[in-house]
């Protein structure tokens, strides 16, 4: 019975390591959680970027000042009016006094702005996003209507938004291939540790006729397995994380500053399968240049 | 043994030239001063010679020279007609593969049961599991250890890790046997067990080089045996070897 055991199928060549190959299992696990949730951090902020630009440039707000015997009322519906022919523009609203006031309630507090406090008054344009006008058109029209106005179409906030969703996503991408980096860093330590460790199973499998290739695709084997069953184990941590996340975000699942879309939790799907390949190539150069350094000395 | 056919993976068409060609080499280990020095040797294909000297006296080294675990620090090495300093990385185990080795020391590998050690060459060499199992039971069986197919090395007597050794090192049906102390740890009558069946491989085909310090067991054969002291080969050797009478 023993002997038929033996006979169904060959023993591994290398010895099993447990206790590493779970320590560094679990080192991988960790790194490839962390690596999934920068990959939908930054794919996250990318769309909380796009949305906010989006909404920026959806809308325009001009700031009206009264000139000769108009009132702030009269100026700001002037300017409503001459707005709202121009093409492109969906609607344009004067905001009344109490509008402007509720607007500086955060410096002013509630009713805290002095009844002659003299508040600019401001018109706000909700633009059509498919063919939105030019500033230069909003500006020539209050200029042909003959007011005292400043237009803000937000193209300044519109930048920084889009330069922080910028940096947002570099910063996540950037952590990921660092994270990348790192568990390629803990194989090549595994590879190092394995060879020496087992030196004299080398030795007899190199005089046996054992090609380094064959004696690095051994190693390569078992920790590509180590690293894919870790980087599975890590995506989904990485996974329940975010949908406790997206639940816990509001009933619409909807959070204002990393507006995550179930779609989002795809990107763990990769993460096994990167690991294995990171694992693969970084023992492959790894145990080779050993292999040939030891042959060489 | 019958069942060894010739569809094993090592072992290549034999050269009409000899097996193993020294001339004028030198070995040293690191700066250390020359534990072999000025080794002309030439062994024909089918010949057995017993490599004898006291112990220290440079024969392990020589078979590691042969076996390429180590270089010469001087003179020229051929092996099966081709010169050794000339082996790229990439050519080396192939060359290894029509070498079987069995060390003083066994150095089976403790994780690997019986079977899977002596299958050690086969698998290396890439042959199929289905395509070496039947061959290396039967050669294990020949070995007597056909009972123990599953047990691990630690679990064997000296004797049958030695005969384990040896199944390992001919199961590529290697052209050549180096064998290293066979006797050392084993009684005498396993001694000589243990030389029947490397005269029995020679008989095979093989060419073997035994280093011993056995006299006795040398003795009792009539093959021609070679001398090293003091890092020199103080005897001739055959160049025609010898062949085990029938």
């Amino acid at each position: 019975m023993a002997e038929d055991e033996a006979m169904a199928r060959p023993g591994p060549l290398l010895p099993k390591q447990g206790r590493q190959d779970r320590t560094l299992g679990l080192v991988i696990a960790v790194l490839c959680c962390l690596a999934c949730l920068s990959a939908m951090a930054a794919l996250a902020a990318d769309r909380a970027a796009s949305t906010w630009v989006s909404a920026l440039g959806a809308s325009a707000t001009v700031q009206v000042r009264p000139k000769g015997d108009q009132t702030p009322s009269e100026a700001a519906d002037k300017a409503a009016e001459a707005l709202a022919g121009v093409k492109g523009v969906s609607e344009a609203r004067a905001l009344d006094r109490q509008a402007a006031e509720k607007l500086l309630e955060p410096w002013f507090g509630a009713g805290g702005v002095p009844d002659d406090f003299p508040l600019p008054r401001l018109v706000t344009v909700d633009l059509d996003p498919k063919t939105p006008p030019t500033a230069a058109a909003l500006t020539q029209a209050l200029a042909q209507a003959g007011l005292d106005a400043t237009l803000d179409d937000h193209g300044r906030w519109m930048a920084d938004v889009r330069r922080a969703g910028g940096m947002a996503r570099a910063i996540a991408v950037g952590a990921v291939a660092l994270f990348g980096l790192a568990a390629a860093a803990v194989i090549v330590f595994a590879t190092r540790a394995t060879l020496e460790a087992r030196r004299d199973v080398v030795e007899v499998l190199h005089i046996t006729g054992a090609e380094d290739a064959f004696l690095s695709s051994l190693i390569q084997r078992r920790f590509a397995r180590v690293a894919a069953e870790a980087g599975a184990v890590g995506a989904g941590a990485a996974a329940l994380l975010a949908a406790a996340y997206k639940l816990s975000s509001g009933a619409d699942g909807f959070a204002p500053v990393l507006p995550l879309s179930w779609i989002d939790l795809l990107v763990v799907l990769a993460a096994p399968v990167l690991a294995a390949l990171i694992a693969a190539i970084a023992v492959q150069r790894t145990a080779m240049s050993i292999l040939r350094r030891e042959a060489q000395s | 043994m019958a069942g060894h056919g010739s569809d094993f993976v090592a072992g290549g068409p034999p050269e009409s030239g000899p097996v193993v060609a020294l001339q004028g080499v030198g070995m040293r280990y690191g700066r250390a001063p020359e534990v072999l020095r000025d080794i002309d040797l030439t062994l024909s294909q089918g010949s057995f010679h017993f490599l004898t000297g006291a112990s220290g006296a440079g024969k392990s080294s020589l078979l590691k020279l042969l076996y390429l675990a180590h270089e010469p620090s001087r003179g020229l090495v051929r092996l099966f007609g081709r010169d050794v300093s000339t082996l790229s990385r990439k050519e080396t185990p192939a060359v290894r593969r029509r070498i079987g080795v069995v060390f003083q020391e066994y150095r089976l590998l403790s994780h690997l049961t019986v079977f899977d050690n002596a299958a050690l060459p086969l698998r290396v060499a890439g042959r199929t599991f289905d395509g070496y199992r039947q061959d290396v039971k039967e050669l294990l069986e020949w070995v007597g250890l056909g009972k123990k197919l599953s047990a691990m090395p630690a679990t064997l007597s000296g004797g049958e890790q030695q005969r384990l050794a040896v199944a390992r090192a001919v199961v590529g049906r290697p052209d050549l046997l180096l064998v290293d102390e066979p006797t050392g740890n084993v009684d005498h009558e396993m001694g000589r067990r243990i030389l029947r069946l490397l005269t029995e491989l020679n008989r095979m085909g093989a060419t073997v080089l035994v280093a011993t310090h056995d006299m006795p067991l040398v003795g009792e054969t009539t093959f021609p045996a070679l001398t090293l002291k003091g890092g020199k080969l103080s005897a001739a050797p055959s160049l025609a070897g010898a062949r085990v009478p029938a």
